[in-house]
């Protein structure tokens, strides 16, 4: 093999630079003179917290959008990247952290996609599925060509990004928050890959904000805040301390202490609850649970294992075949979310975008949304007070330190991490007894994440009892007095605070029954 | 004996009524599928009608009128695609701007042409060696006009370019997920201009069918709506040509039925009241839709335009 080719047979791109990068949205500075570059065999993490530019930067490289001044290089030539496909001709791909994948679709399609046939203009799935037979050998990448992308679990979806960017000749490669959906099985699986991808010579840049992820893949690593380029460093020199210090722009702190706390009544309960997931199978099956007062008991497991399930069943969104459910004493099973609100519940719902907000309402709509129709929202029940609304939700803005430009501000337009942030103070404002926690901070960036912890911990010590189902291990158990572990959609182990770690729960997620 | 001879002759009868509907409704699959919704279907359909008509009036050339239909056809639908992708307007709205626009100018047209409906020479059934002298089947299947055969192949045609051809799989997959069709290099707008544009050339073709092959006669709103079935087929048939096809079948047997409703009263020896016999094809679409919309997969992205990083 030639020494300038990847094993795929592409060539490779010894080096890509990004020089005095510039790029505005109306009204700001995305991307601000930024330098950025990435050699062949190696890892350079981009790091920042939501709405530092990394991802308009990495845009920019893969051609989605066009900077306003700067200039790109690949292989010391100057090169305009117009178009995602011109990005791909040039040998750039990039897994976004959204999958770009079409779910009815199957893989083999999905990878065939925008793609030249080798027959013309009909279809070529058979040359398609071996060759990405072929490739997953190479690269240990296994998956079934036939298999519709709905079926696969993420880490699997996440494969075949990776497979499909290999396919068509990536020779750098962007990853945008690549473990933001995965399990730590799932993480050390990619990691596997690309260190294998980097030994035989392809470039990686990997966005992210997980620094003890950074830490461990990454040769190089560039912060970035405000737009502007702040730090880089060898990955060898750098500590969780600083980078966090560097995003954010401030000393952070990483680790919380629980104070001690007598657990109350159990204000969650659930006997024996099953219910049917969206498959159809029963993704839920007799799940026994309680949840005192002023505890966080966390749900470990690996995405798709009944978590889901378990929330939409105690927030009423979805109907239990079997069991019952009691808040506070009270026997609410399927009830509507609306009586489970006024039960006490408040639940931060896991698909944020669908399930927590409307896309299109602005802050303060999306921030009365469960309360439009009462004190002090509304007058006799029919008509909205705006005046008290929007008092009440700068207030809230002020004091969950949102970033929006105002209460009218379209939802969509915030960033994830501010999202939350107003899903959390819409939730909490209505002090509830108890507190479903789903997800609280997948795609949020440290500070917010921070800051949401601080509020959880907050609301423990105030009496509310609270379950954070999370597939972040860490946070679990930076935050749990409990932690129970769900795998095929039964609880497989309860571990105490004190005997928890990452590697029991990974072999309890994995479904092994291990007695503590 | 006389049902057999009635039931060959509904049988025949409902082929050649399905003819419009298979047209206009696998374009519409087109457009659907690629995440365009058309609801001016009909308004293409009566400017094609007329278009076809006119030719044929003029110069009593059968592929001329074709040709014109086709092609007014697809400029409509290119107008329809410049005002749905490029300026992303509300779909179901300028569908039915699109839909007003056609009925006037068709009739507006043929006011100032040819003012009295004149019946032309429309095509001609074919005879076909051995297959239309076959014994009941002939007459059902093998003595139609040469746009039938066309609209019918079509099926087929169609199925295989959605689901075998390259530019099948770009249909689905913007109509699925624009976003990465889009993040594949694959141009959201081109794919739909085409779709849409082709959807119009079937619309067009579908009226062709109606005044130069089926009525062989033009009149203001000489579809009476049957552009809007063709939509709702669409939704019945849930995106698949040969489901499309069924759907017209079934729609266009309730059609024939109600066309020899006294007749079929005279064998049968009963008597249904004529609003019923009317009202008959509409009641059944609606029914059928009602159990057709469950369990169905719909583009996730039809009616919604595609702008480059919005989510």
């Amino acid at each position: 093999m030639p020494e300038n080719l990847l094993p795929t047979g592409h060539r490779r791109i010894e080096q890509m630079r990004m020089q005095g990068i510039v790029k505005k949205f109306p009204g700001v500075l995305a991307v601000d003179h930024v330098d950025f570059d990435v050699k062949a065999g190696e890892i350079h993490a981009l790091l920042g917290e939501n709405g530092a530019g990394k991802s308009t930067l990495m845009k920019i490289l893969y051609g989605l959008y066009h900077p306003e001044e700067g200039h790109i290089y690949l292989n010391d030539q100057s090169v305009v990247i117009r178009s995602p496909n011109h990005a791909i001709q040039h040998g750039i791909g990039m897994i976004h952290q959204h999958f770009m994948l079409v779910p009815s679709l199957t893989v083999a399609e999905n990878v065939a996609l925008g793609m030249k046939s080798s027959r013309g203009l009909i279809l070529d799935l058979e040359v398609v599925s071996n060759r990405i037979r072929e490739l997953s050998e190479i690269y240990g990448l296994q998956v079934n060509p036939n298999s519709p992308i709905w079926q696969l679990a993420v880490g699997e979806q996440q494969r075949v990004e990776i497979l499909r960017a290999l396919y068509r000749g990536a020779a750098l490669l962007i990853l945008d928050e690549p473990t933001a959906v995965l399990t730590p099985q799932e993480v050390d699986d990619l990691f596997r890959i690309l260190n294998q991808m980097t030994a035989d010579g392809h470039a990686l840049i990997f966005i992210s904000h997980k620094l003890h992820e950074v830490l461990a893949i990454s040769h190089r690593i560039t912060v970035l805040r405000d737009g502007k380029r702040v730090y880089s460093i060898p990955a060898e020199s750098a500590t969780k301390e600083i980078l966090a210090q560097m995003m954010v722009g401030r000393p952070v702190v990483l680790r919380y202490d629980l104070p001690p706390i007598e657990p109350g009544p159990a204000l969650l309960r659930l006997e024996g609850v099953s219910a049917t997931s969206d498959r159809g199978d029963e993704g839920l099956k007799n799940i026994s649970l309680n949840v005192h007062a002023g505890e966080i008991v966390g749900v470990a497991g690996v995405s798709g294992n009944g978590q889901r399930e378990l929330a939409q069943v105690i927030a009423g969104m979805r109907p239990t075949t079997a069991g019952k459910i009691w808040l506070d004493n009270d026997n609410v099973t399927n009830h509507s979310p609306a009586a489970m609100n006024q039960h006490g519940l408040s639940h931060i719902p896991e698909a944020r975008m669908t399930d927590g907000v409307i896309k299109n309402f602005t802050v303060a709509e999306n921030f009365v949304l469960q309360n439009h129709g009462r004190k002090p929202y509304a007058w006799g029940g029919l008509f909205m007070n705006f005046r008290s609304i929007t008092r009440q939700c700068k207030t809230a803005i002020k004091d969950y330190e949102i970033k929006t430009p105002s209460h009218e501000t379209p939802i969509k337009s915030l960033s994830g991490g501010n999202i939350q942030k107003l899903v959390l103070a819409r939730e909490l404002s209505r002090q509830p007894r108890v507190l479903i926690a789903a997800q609280p901070t997948r795609g949020v960036d440290i500070g917010a994440s921070e800051y949401i912890h601080h509020r959880l911990l907050e609301e423990r010590s105030k009496g509310t009892a609270i379950l954070l189902i999370s597939e972040d291990l860490d946070e679990i158990l930076a935050l749990s007095d409990r932690i129970v572990v769900m795998y095929e959609g039964t609880i497989v182990g309860e571990v105490k605070r004190d005997a928890a770690d990452v590697r029991t729960l990974g072999l309890m997620m994995a479904g092994s029954k291990v007695t503590v | 004996m006389i049902t057999d001879i009635l039931k060959a002759s509904v049988a025949a009868s409902a082929i050649r009524l399905a003819t419009p509907y298979i047209f206009a409704s696998l374009g519409e699959t087109f457009g659907q599928r690629s995440g365009v919704l058309n609801l001016g279907v009909d308004g293409i359909m009566l400017l094609g009608a007329f278009a076809a008509y006119y030719a044929v009036f003029e110069t009593g050339n059968l592929l001329l009128g074709v040709l014109a239909a086709l092609i007014v056809g697809m400029l409509l639908g290119l107008a329809m695609a410049f005002i749905s992708v490029t300026l992303q307007a509300e779909q179901g709205i300028s569908g039915i701007g699109l839909y007003l626009f056609g009925l006037g100018l068709s009739e507006l047209l043929f006011q100032k042409t040819v003012v009295t409906p004149t019946p032309i020479d429309g095509f001609p059934r074919v005879n076909l060696p051995i297959l239309t002298d076959l014994p009941v089947l002939g007459e059902i299947f093998f003595h139609h006009n040469l746009l039938v055969y066309i609209a019918f192949a079509l099926v087929p045609i169609s199925a295989f370019v959605l689901n075998r051809t390259t530019f099948g799989l770009q249909i689905r997959a913007v109509g699925q997920n624009p976003e990465a069709a889009d993040a594949m290099g694959i141009s959201v707008a081109r794919v739909r201009y085409m779709t849409v544009t082709i959807g119009g050339g079937f619309a067009g073709l579908a009226g062709a069918s109606l005044s130069i092959a089926l009525l062989n006669i033009f009149q203001s709103n000489l579809t009476a709506g049957q552009g809007f079935i063709a939509v709702a087929l669409v939704y019945f048939g849930a995106w698949r040509p040969y489901w499309v096809m069924g759907g017209a079948l079934l729609f266009s047997t309730v059609n024939a039925l109600q066309l020899q409703v006294k007749t079929i009263e005279n064998a049968l020896g009963i008597n249904v009241p004529s609003e019923f016999a009317v009202m008959a094809p509409y009641v059944v679409t609606i029914i059928t839709l009602i159990f057709a919309s469950k369990r169905v997969e719909q583009p996730t992205a039809l009616t919604k335009p595609f702008e480059r990083g919005e989510s």
